[in-house]
């Protein structure tokens, strides 16, 4: 059984690894976009999927990340990869600032708050605050990633960019999974009156958990920014953090492969129908409802955590 | 040597008095038995100890430290524990990683260190899940390590809950209806549990319905009626005590 999924799990990299050479400029640029958003939602995943708070404003923090990347690269002339750690540490300083006040508050009430600030955030953008974000029409000419001194232009290369990108941020969460922290997170979620009564400063992981989505998210923002080089208020909207909420409860909260699975079939497949317009976005909603009805943990919910139970602790590494 | 102390507590719900003036204490080693008819107060008292609610008057002393403005994680830190009347598992999660929460406030890997497991990250799980596979052993539950809560037997959740309270260390275990939805059988196994617990070192706070359990088990008994304290002593007084008669039983009208 634990075999088998890592088969699949390795045909499925090994094929994605191959893909850019066996396909064409446009469907390179759609896993692109895919892998960003792979990024975006396993770092909402930590929020939504494994504290379960339902936080609707992603695209607040992701906008924080491009924004601080295309303002300092465009002023400064800083490179654009240097700048994706302080995209992620301005994003989570603004996740800290914003979370710290609402991180109390229940599920819908949470909800509407973090719709809130998305549109904010949209509307500081669009109206050019302290006059650096240039307004509706946004930033352009910001640099095209250099990586050991090769500048990364075609949709390939920045296949093998964001991608690597990809495959740390799941290296990392899996690690990040399978700890004390992780797992506060889930007590939280799962009942976090009993969390407090054991022991888990509740409001304190919430928050850690809001700035981390939100560093991973700013960092996302840095590579989307070197990939379109021009960036728009409206990149940002609310609806953009509806699909990453839509993409984590349709994959399965708080699963990594679910969540990587449910960006292919949220952002991938609405590609594949484009012919068919915009009934596509009527099946979609269906499709949704459906779900929702009939499977509501998701497409692949997250397996047990796995222990080592003899005594050594290592925890096996079952994704 | 007592090792909680109550005094003064009160608490009111809106109009209603849920705890008047309730003062006692808790000897450090013992297990004492909080009883009364429902709607007494009595878990009302315990979510005022463990900080759920904010004592209205009144102060609560754990080992000669006022913890009545302290949140709930603190207090749990500090060394008191405790189970739900309505059994709060978490439900989806392993048996093991119910009993993992517990262990959480003796730990201090976050967030940096769950990502990059350095050696002593790795070495505190490791010690971590042994505790925890201890107190599995403790209640009998080992062989359930790897089932979800939900799918254990009443009688066993009740059982992991106390478990999941183990594993903090505490001083102080506070015990809400323990023995609610179990079988006689389960009930005199509860017992001896309750008996390894003290035997550990650890002071015991419950409340319980059944009678029999608190007479067998408990060295002090304090009873509520109405949010005041009608009664307090062994359990032979108590079960002389006219006021806690008539409390239970109602008085016969002439």
């Amino acid at each position: 059984m634990k075999n088998k999924r890592w088969i699949v799990y390795l045909v499925f990299t090994a094929l994605l690894m191959a893909s850019p050479a066996m396909l064409n400029r446009y469907w390179t640029d759609v896993l692109n976009v895919v892998g960003l958003y792979v990024m975006l939602a396993l770092s909402l995943n930590i929020i939504l999927g494994h504290c379960g708070m339902f936080h609707m404003g992603h695209a607040a923090f992701y906008a924080v990340g491009a924004y601080t990347t295309a303002i300092l690269n465009t002023t400064c002339n800083l490179p654009v990869l240097w700048l994706m750690p302080v995209s992620g540490l301005l994003a989570g300083l603004f996740a800290l600032v914003i979370a710290r006040p609402i991180i109390h508050l229940r599920g819908d009430y949470l909800l509407i708050v973090t719709i809130g600030f998305v549109e904010i955030v949209r509307i500081a953008l669009i109206n050019n605050v302290f006059g650096i974000t240039g307004g509706a029409n946004g930033i352009f000419g910001i640099d095209r990633p250099t990586v050991f001194g090769m500048k990364i232009r075609t949709p390939a290369q920045f296949f093998y960019l964001i991608w690597f990108f990809v495959a740390v941020t799941i290296f990392l969460f899996h690690k990040l999974e399978h700890s004390r922290f992780g797992r506060a997170l889930n007590y939280i979620r799962e009942d976090d009156v009993a969390a407090a009564g054991s022991g888990i400063d509740t409001a304190h992981y919430k928050l850690i958990a809001f700035v981390i989505g939100a560093v991973w998210a700013g960092f996302c923002g840095t590579l989307f920014a070197a990939k379109m080089t021009i960036i728009a208020p409206e990149s940002f909207n609310f609806w953009e953090s509806v699909l990453l909420f839509m993409i984590v409860l349709l994959g399965g909260r708080g699963s990594i492969p679910g969540v990587i699975l449910g960006t292919f079939l949220v952002i991938g497949l609405p590609e594949l129908f484009r012919q068919f317009a915009t009934a596509r976005m009527l099946v979609f909603g269906a499709v949704m409802i459906g779900m929702m009805i009939f499977r509501p943990e998701g497409i692949l919910p997250p397996q047990p955590r796995a222990y080592r139970l003899d005594g050594s602790a290592e925890p096996e590494e079952a994704a | 040597m007592t090792l909680l102390h109550l005094e003064h507590l009160t608490k009111r719900f809106g109009g209603l008095m849920a705890v008047n003036n309730v003062s006692f204490d808790v000897p450090a080693g013992s297990i004492v038995g909080l009883i009364g008819p429902n709607g007494a107060g009595k878990t009302t008292v315990f979510n005022l100890i463990t900080g759920n609610y904010r004592a209205d008057n009144g102060q609560i002393v754990f080992d000669g430290r006022p913890i009545g403005s302290l949140p709930t994680h603190r207090i749990v830190a500090l060394g008191v524990a405790r189970t739900f009347q309505t059994i709060r598992l978490f439900q989806k999660l392993t048996a093991l990683e119910n009993v993992l929460a517990g262990c959480h406030c003796r730990m201090k890997s976050g967030s940096i260190a769950a990502m990059f497991q350095p050696p002593w990250q790795r070495a505190e799980e490791a010690r971590a899940l042994d505790k925890a596979l201890a107190e599995l052993r403790f209640v009998k539950l080992e062989n359930q390590a790897m089932n979800l809560a939900e799918n254990l037997s009443y009688g066993n959740q009740r059982l992991l809950e106390v478990a999941r309270a183990l594993a903090t260390e505490p001083r102080l275990i506070i015990l809400d209806e323990p023995a609610g939805g179990m079988n006689d059988q389960e009930t005199a196994r509860l017992i001896d549990t309750i008996r390894q617990i003290q035997a550990r070192g650890v002071t015991v706070l419950l409340i319980e319905h059944d009678m029999s359990l608190v007479m067998k088990a408990c060295e002090k008994i304090v009873v509520l009626e109405n949010g005041a304290k009608i009664a307090e002593g062994g359990p032979r007084e108590i079960q002389a005590n006219p006021r806690v008669i008539e409390a239970y039983l109602g008085t016969e009208e002439e």
